[in-house]
């Protein structure tokens, strides 16, 4: 089971017809519907846990919803550490799931 | 004519623009999002129009006019994903705000510095969720974020949802989530029977005289019985399970203190969980402001919603947890206020009459669902406290202990809670209060707060370097500067 966009067919609230749009997730595409966020778009395709963490490589995906956790970040057209659940999907964008290994600190770059 | 700059454009913020334009200020308003509203307000955006979307909000046709009248309005700028991180307090008056705009997180956002003659923060809030065992597991949200998604989006963020945590906004939260079609199997309220009882039945009269608000509360009680959801007071979701996602949780019964009662746990299964245990108010530009706090920690504000810094005033969640009407009430008293009026003038008696009687709802929230001490007994060692640095309970208390230091400061940097990339939103205020419990009295020393974030919302160091003109002090040679007219 996985979280779910709302028909909109059966929506009680009446909404017009939405328009599709296709972004990329990993390089597999995913629909979704205009004015929705990257964060919308990448939970209703049924991925939770779409970024790693640093020190134990743990799955995470949208916690707050509301932009004050980042525990959302992807990459987004070759831009990293965006918000997925602030920033609109455009149609076409090229999003790339995250995992930030933690700097070697034993070896330092020169 | 007097410059006022509205921080947000929640119910507060949007108040306090129209306010202070019909007192006859020009009116800038400012706000992170491209849509007006604020949290309570979040709607689904223009490119996907709903006829009936009213029903899934309170006060609709508030927001609606307010929003209308201010974008009508040639003299309030309002300017959308519009991310204010910082404020420079200045001794001759008026504070700088730093701002860029552009689309969330971007690269090249343009920035803008403000010299108002007054400003209101109207900032808002965020849950606040207590950790519990395996809350770092996708699947696990917050209240707010099943809010946003079903009322912004019109996505459930699970087929079968429990909420859980403290509260009143636990109800629309279940609400929302029934009304994109999710199965709530519960709501867990972790205030017991008589604590809510406490919090509620005292001065029933308040409750009526506070009509819109006893209706706001009823219509989601109505919602509970029609979708058949659970409402079971003193319990709370002790743990979550699951290998990468939630599978299932556990959920036991609280003693008044909110610790876990040893025999009571039963495991549901779930694919998702929506936990909040309150709200933590937004205090970093009020704070950057130079803003006093409150013991309890809000803005502290006068009965004009000036704070202690001129010109600087405050309304809404910042001030005290008290809603939607009282954020509105405050909203106009400090547009008015920092357009040049009074609270004691004729136009703005009813907001003071309304003002008064919805702060009576924040202590009946904190003596009904106010968070008890007791929420440690259902941490174990390896639950992660501070998510973004993934410290587990008992290494954080290990390292206290290890350095027996009772700052803040030095415990943050010793124990790494709280210093990732959220800065302790999230897991602040519980870290402190994990923290203090190794300290004499309960209380660390060093007067520092987790809310205390000068640089409130993270730059891209490219952004930070292209505000570098060839000047001494790149802070005060922004570009485009908007001057006073």
């Amino acid at each position: 089971m996985a979280p779910g966009l709302l028909p909109w067919r059966t929506d009680p609230i009446g909404p017009a017809e939405p328009t599709p749009l296709t972004i990329t997730l990993d390089g597999v595409p995913v629909s979704g519907l205009v004015g929705q966020s990257l964060a919308g778009v990448i939970l209703a395709s049924g991925s939770v846990g779409f970024r790693r963490t640093s020190h134990d490589g743990r799955p995470r995906g949208v916690f707050c919803g509301i932009g004050v956790c980042y525990d959302c970040l992807v990459e987004v057209n070759g831009l990293r550490d965006v918000r997925a659940c602030q920033r609109r999907a455009e149609g076409g964008d090229v999003v790339v799931t995250q995992h930030d290994p933690p700097p070697n600190l034993a070896e330092p770059q020169s | 004519m007097t410059n006022v700059l509205v921080i947000g454009a929640g119910p507060a913020g949007l108040a306090a623009a129209s306010a202070a334009r019909r007192r006859g200020a020009s009116v800038t308003l400012l706000d992170s999002s491209d849509l007006l509203g604020g949290q309570f307000w979040r709607h689904l955006p223009q490119s996907r129009p709903a006829a009936r979307e009213r029903q899934l909000h309170h006060g609709w046709s508030t927001f609606t006019g307010l929003r209308d009248a201010l974008i009508a309005d040639a003299g309030c700028l309002i300017i959308r994903l519009a991310q204010v991180w910082a404020i420079e307090p200045s001794a001759s008056g008026a504070a700088a705000v730093h701002v860029v705009v552009g689309l969330p997180d971007g690269a090249h956002r343009d920035t803008m510095t403000f010299t108002p003659d007054a400003i209101v923060l109207a900032t808002g809030a965020h849950d606040r969720t207590l950790p519990f065992p395996g809350w770092d597991l996708p699947g696990v949200f917050t209240g707010g974020a099943a809010q946003a998604l079903a009322k912004g989006e019109r996505i459930a963020v699970g087929r079968r949802v429990v909420v859980a945590g403290a509260g009143p906004f636990l109800l629309p939260v279940a609400a929302s989530l029934a009304g994109v079609g999710a199965k709530v199997l519960g709501v867990f309220e972790a205030g017991r029977a008589t604590a809510l009882l406490r919090g509620w039945l005292p001065r029933p009269w308040q409750l009526i005289l506070a009509g819109g608000k006893a209706r706001e509360l009823a219509g989601y009680a109505a919602g509970q019985l029609r979708h058949r959801i659970p409402y079971r007071p003193g319990r709370a979701v002790i743990a979550a399970h699951g290998t990468d996602r939630v599978e299932s949780v556990t959920v036991a019964a609280l003693r008044d203190d909110w610790s876990p009662i040893p025999g009571t746990e039963r495991t549901i299964a779930v694919d998702a969980v929506c936990v909040s245990h309150g709200f933590t108010p937004r205090l970093e530009l009020a704070i950057a402001a130079g803003c006093e706090l409150t013991a309890d920690r809000f803005v502290r504000v006068d009965d004009n919603q000036l704070s202690t810094v001129r010109g600087v005033y405050a309304a809404g969640e910042i001030t005290g947890i008290g809603g939607v009407d009282l954020a509105l009430a405050e909203g106009q008293l400090a547009g008015h206020a920092a357009a040049g009026g009074q609270f004691s003038e004729a136009q703005v008696r009813l907001a003071v009459r309304r003002r008064a009687v919805f702060r009576g709802f924040a202590a009946r929230i904190e003596a009904a669902h106010g968070i008890r001490g007791g929420w440690r007994g259902w941490l174990t060692d390896d639950t992660i406290v501070c998510r973004c640095e993934e410290v587990g309970y008992g290494s954080l208390c290990r390292s206290t202990v290890g350095t027996g230091s009772q700052s803040l400061r030095t415990l943050k940097l010793a124990t790494r809670a709280g210093l990732g990339i959220c800065q302790g939103r999230i897991c602040g205020r519980s870290v402190e209060e994990l923290l203090a419990a190794f300290a004499p009295h309960g209380v660390l020393t060093d007067g520092t707060i987790s809310d205390r974030r000068p640089i409130a919302a993270p730059l891209r160091l490219g952004e930070l370097a292209s505000l570098a003109q060839p000047t001494d002090h790149p802070l005060h040679q922004l570009h485009p500067r908007k001057d006073r007219s």
